[in-house]
């Protein structure tokens, strides 16, 4: 039999990694109990983090919002911080899976999942957020683009976890934008997503965008080439168009069961295109 | 691994491991084969139950999970041999086929009308979009919940 142990605090939490080194922790499990109830996975014992309310805490520090790692999909919809300050995230984790999913996973294990459809990840990246990993022996922030170093892979070192993600409120942008293309509306693991900030001009020019896609490439896809392309230029089919080419050209899609790479090739372009639309709209502001 | 949980209104313990599936333990070691397990996956929502209030899959929790939990199962929602006016307006709405999605549908439409006692068909359909049917079409589900929220509204009036 695996043991289960539910700590109920941080320093708990360091008491039980001692004893099982080997454990593997989890929150709402709706990724990690998937696999192992599966027979794709098999630890030697199992952390839960759901019982530590301190991972759970949203709060604002200076410039920048601190979001715990254990804090559910549910939760942060919830949050006014999360949907007044940062939409595109908000929006993002309101797409998540269904109301149940949503209320047992929460945003740390979809990072620490780091799988290349995560959801939360490309408003994370278009907002330059990091990450905070504690261990016994303190904590330390990585950028999120370092945490995560391949398709399920993640710089996270034994007996250290994710405590929480900074996200610094993005300002500056009248534009926060996030949409994901599945094969359902609900349950559906995205095909491509895209998020999009942009400062706008009131004559409708961009001033600065920052873009970041989805399931089109093993981790995020970011563009500079095609941020670099809109600065400057009037928000309009023919300079997204060019924008669009240039993120078509970087992109790297597999093809799998869902869609084959030459539609998420398409798609990652199309998602821009939208941008006229959705700032004609006022949505997103 | 003894683990002690307020199950329906009881206080309920049992003795299995920690690592087992919650839904396994409630219809296997307790009985309670209201809750039924359809995916194992997390996608169609027919292991739903209740925890603390609000809708779980009990197919991605551990038995050790429901440690000092309030957990719900269809088989908690009556009271005093009277079915809850959810389930009341199922049976009315004609919303049960085969019958399979209705503990879960039930349960997550209880959640909804708690947390929105007036909501949209839209949002109804939003709220029950983590429970699959695949006999219904949905419109008698959408329906019954519409339905059942027209009763507990009056009922609190009253
Ligand atoms: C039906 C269904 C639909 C889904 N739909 C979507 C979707 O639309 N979009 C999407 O992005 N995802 C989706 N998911 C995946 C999943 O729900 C999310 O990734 C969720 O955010 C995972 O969080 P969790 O707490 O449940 O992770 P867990 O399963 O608890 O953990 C996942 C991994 O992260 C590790 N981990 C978790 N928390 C920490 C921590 N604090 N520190 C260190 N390691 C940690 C675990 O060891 C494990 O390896 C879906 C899953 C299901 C079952
Ligand atoms: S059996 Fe749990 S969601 Fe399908
Ligand atoms: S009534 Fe048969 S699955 Fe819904």
């Amino acid at each position: 039999m695996r043991e289960v142990i539910l700590p109920g605090s941080i320093e708990e939490l360091w008491r039980c990694l001692d004893d099982k080194p080997q454990a593997s922790v989890y929150a709402g499990g709706t990724d990690l109990l998937v696999k192992m109830y599966n027979g794709l996975f098999d630890p030697e014992a199992l952390i839960c983090l759901d019982r530590i309310e301190e991972l759970k805490e949203v709060g604002e520090q200076g410039g920048s919002i601190r979001i715990g790692a254990c804090a559910t999909h549910s939760g942060l919809l919830e949050d006014p911080l999360v949907r007044k300050r940062l939409p595109a995230l908000w929006k993002a984790i309101g797409g998540i899976g269904s109301p149940p999913v949503r209320n047992m996973g929460t945003i740390g294990g979809n990072i620490c999942t780091a799988s290349p459809a995560g959801d939360t990840l490309p408003p994370l990246y278009a907002m330059k957020a990091e990450v905070e990993l504690l261990s016994r022996e303190g904590s330390r922030r990585v950028p999120i683009p370092e945490f995560i170093t391949g398709p399920g892979a993640t710089c996270l070192k034994r007996a250290e976890i994710l405590s929480a993600v900074w996200v610094k409120k993005p300002e500056g942008y009248n534009l926060h934008h996030f949409e994901k293309v599945g094969l359902r509306s609900a349950l559906a693991c995205s095909v491509v997503s895209m998020a999009a900030l942009l400062r706008l001009r009131p004559e409708g020019i961009v001033e600065k965008a920052a873009l970041a896609w989805g399931s089109v490439a093993p981790t995020v896809f970011r563009c500079p080439e095609a941020e670099e392309a809109l600065a400057g230029k009037p928000l309009c089919a023919e300079s997204l168009s060019k924008a669009a080419e240039l993120v078509r050209d970087g992109v790297s899609p597999i093809s799998d069961l869902r869609a084959d790479a030459d539609y998420r090739r398409a798609v990652a372009g199309n998602l821009l295109l939208r941008l006229v639309d959705i700032a004609d709209e006022g949505k997103g502001r | 691994m003894k683990i002690s949980f307020y199950l329906n209104g009881k206080d309920t313990c049992v003795d299995v491991p920690a690592d087992r599936k919650l839904v396994s333990v409630l219809r296997e070691d307790l009985e309670l084969t209201g809750t039924k397990e359809g995916c194992g996956a997390g996608e169609c929502g027919a292991c739903t139950i209740l925890v603390d209030g609000h809708v779980r899959l009990s197919c991605l929790m551990t038995a050790a999970q429901a440690q000092g939990r309030r957990i719900t199962t269809i088989e908690g929602l009556a009271e005093n041999g009277k079915v809850h006016p959810v389930q009341e307006a199922f049976i009315e709405n004609g919303a049960v086929q085969c019958g399979f999605c209705t503990p879960g549908m039930v349960l997550a439409a209880v959640d909804l009308l708690d947390r929105n006692p007036d909501p949209t068909r839209e949002q109804i359909r939003e709220g029950l979009s983590g429970n699959l049917c695949r006999c219904s079409g949905y419109v008698k589900i959408v329906d019954a919940v519409e339905a059942a929220a027209g009763k507990i509204g009056r009922g609190k009036s009253r």
